[in-house]
């Protein structure tokens, strides 16, 4: 059973909807018994870094999610992406997960619309699982005005939007991470989804 | 590069997918989850779908078809027509949108906008604007699909409601819509010079190069056609691969 883990951020239905669709064995969970005794981990959240946090540290499930991640595959996506890493900035500096080394930080791309919204390619440059069996060309669809800063080596895949736009990001053993989202990317997305799934043992 | 994007629009009434023509003469046919389960399989970059029930009692309806339509399409839903309160804006958003279109109420309330996207992002906040020309270069923007003509400005509507946090634009020509000669160029022009958020040209499309055309000659970021999809005259996936030939990024 895959745990979407459930702590009051964003449209969490789609997610389910995508797993539903796909025949993945789902389960929305804040409990901490559903957790531990999952095959596999979704963070997903829409919304504000410290909140998102904030929302975490209330329903107590910080240390639980930092202590799973390194047990189970463990995706987050979007927000769920970006509080992975060390530190967030936005609006204020924030404690992340610190799963993956690195900080999110504000787009500033003076020529171009923020935020990042839209179908763009993912550039490949490292092998990750997720990835597997994608066409040369695919698209997914981002919505996002911050970004993760972190080494080049956790980068598997990034799309161009003024600079590089890290897209999916892993810790190289269980922990990976989506800034764009694979519940709405059409077959590519259901495919990272997939694959996803696949990492169960 | 963002690709640009291709988006079929669903009018959706009592349930059921129809559309009009110039607003009138209105035809009923084809279940809307139906619909959007196809498009996406011709590739549609987004759906909209567009409420044109007139009681309010139908709103439940059209929320029954986005909660439908997201269990088995994954890729963005837009819904728009009859949302006037940020509470419709959320009880949407739960039903499985991604983004509502508001367009009339916008016009009569701005502050809906400013709330809306305050609240739940710029990103889910799309201004649907109906506008007819004018003059040279001038048009206004009317509300009530097309009946009543607010005496507003175009352009200096597109500016504020950019000021106010609205993410896009689905800017819907009254000369052109229906008529099927083509996206209105000149209006399309006028409001991506105006603005940096991402414009949606609608009303017009006729054949397979007029999306192209909307494409190289404005800054548009993405097309909406309805009946052209609708009565099979064109798929998505051809209007793509015409744009991909000329040279447009699609996905």
């Amino acid at each position: 059973m895959i745990a979407i883990i459930d702590y009051g951020a964003g449209n969490i239905f789609s997610v389910k909807n995508a797993l539903d669709y796909l025949k993945m064995e789902n389960k929305l969970t804040s409990d901490k018994q559903d957790i531990i005794s999952a095959d596999a981990l979704i963070l997903p959240g829409v919304g504000a870094f410290p909140s998102a946090m904030q929302m975490l540290e209330s329903s107590g499930l910080i240390n639980i999610i930092k202590d799973q991640a390194l047990k189970k595959p463990f995706l987050g996506i979007c927000l769920g992406m970006q509080l992975l890493f060390e530190k967030g900035y936005e609006f204020e500096e924030c404690d992340g997960l610190g799963l993956i080394k690195g900080s999110v930080e504000k787009m500033i791309e003076p020529k171009l619309v923020i935020p990042h919204m839209g179908w763009n390619k993912l550039e490949i440059q490292h092998e990750n699982p997720l990835l597997s069996g994608l066409d040369k060309e695919s698209y997914v669809y981002f919505v996002h005005s911050y970004k993760a800063v972190c080494s080049d080596e956790n980068i598997s895949a990034y799309s161009t939007y003024g600079g590089k736009v890290p897209a999916l990001v892993t810790d190289g053993k269980t922990v990976f991470g989506a800034q764009f989202h694979p519940e709405k990317s059409g077959d590519t997305g259901l495919r990272i989804l997939k694959n996803f799934g696949g990492l169960i043992k | 590069m963002l690709a640009k994007r291709i988006i079929p629009c669903l009018d959706v009434r009592d349930g059921k997918v129809v559309k009009g023509v110039n607003f009138e003469g209105i035809k009923e046919v084809g279940d809307p989850v139906e619909c959007a389960a196809e498009y996406n399989r011709q590739g549609a970059d987004e759906i909209v779908f567009y409420d044109i029930t007139a009681s309010h009692e139908g709103r439940g309806v059209i929320l029954d078809v986005v909660r439908n339509a997201a269990k088995q399409v994954f890729v963005p839903l837009t819904v728009g027509g009859g949302i006037k309160t940020v509470d419709d804006i959320r009880e949407t958003l739960r039903a499985g949108a991604d983004k509502v279109s508001v367009n009339s109420q916008a016009v009569q309330n701005p502050q809906l906008i400013k709330e809306g996207a305050d609240i739940f992002g710029s990103q889910c906040i799309c201004v649907g604007i109906d506008a007819k020309m004018v003059g040279d270069k001038k048009w206004t923007v009317y509300i009530n699909g097309g009946r009543i003509d607010m005496q507003l400005d175009l352009v200096d509507w597109v500016k504020e409601i950019e000021q106010l946090g609205a993410g896009e634009i689905c800017l819907n020509s009254i000369d052109t819509d229906g008529v099927r000669g083509g996206f209105d160029i000149d209006m399309l022009k006028a409001v991506c010079s105006a603005v940096k958020i991402p414009v949606i040209a609608s009303g017009g499309a006729g054949k397979l190069s007029d999306f192209a055309d909307a494409f190289i000659k404005t800054d548009c970021s993405a097309a909406l056609a309805a009946s052209l999809f609708h009565y099979k005259e064109l798929t998505v996936e051809q209007v793509k691969n015409d744009c991909r030939n000329k040279g447009i990024i699609m996905r």
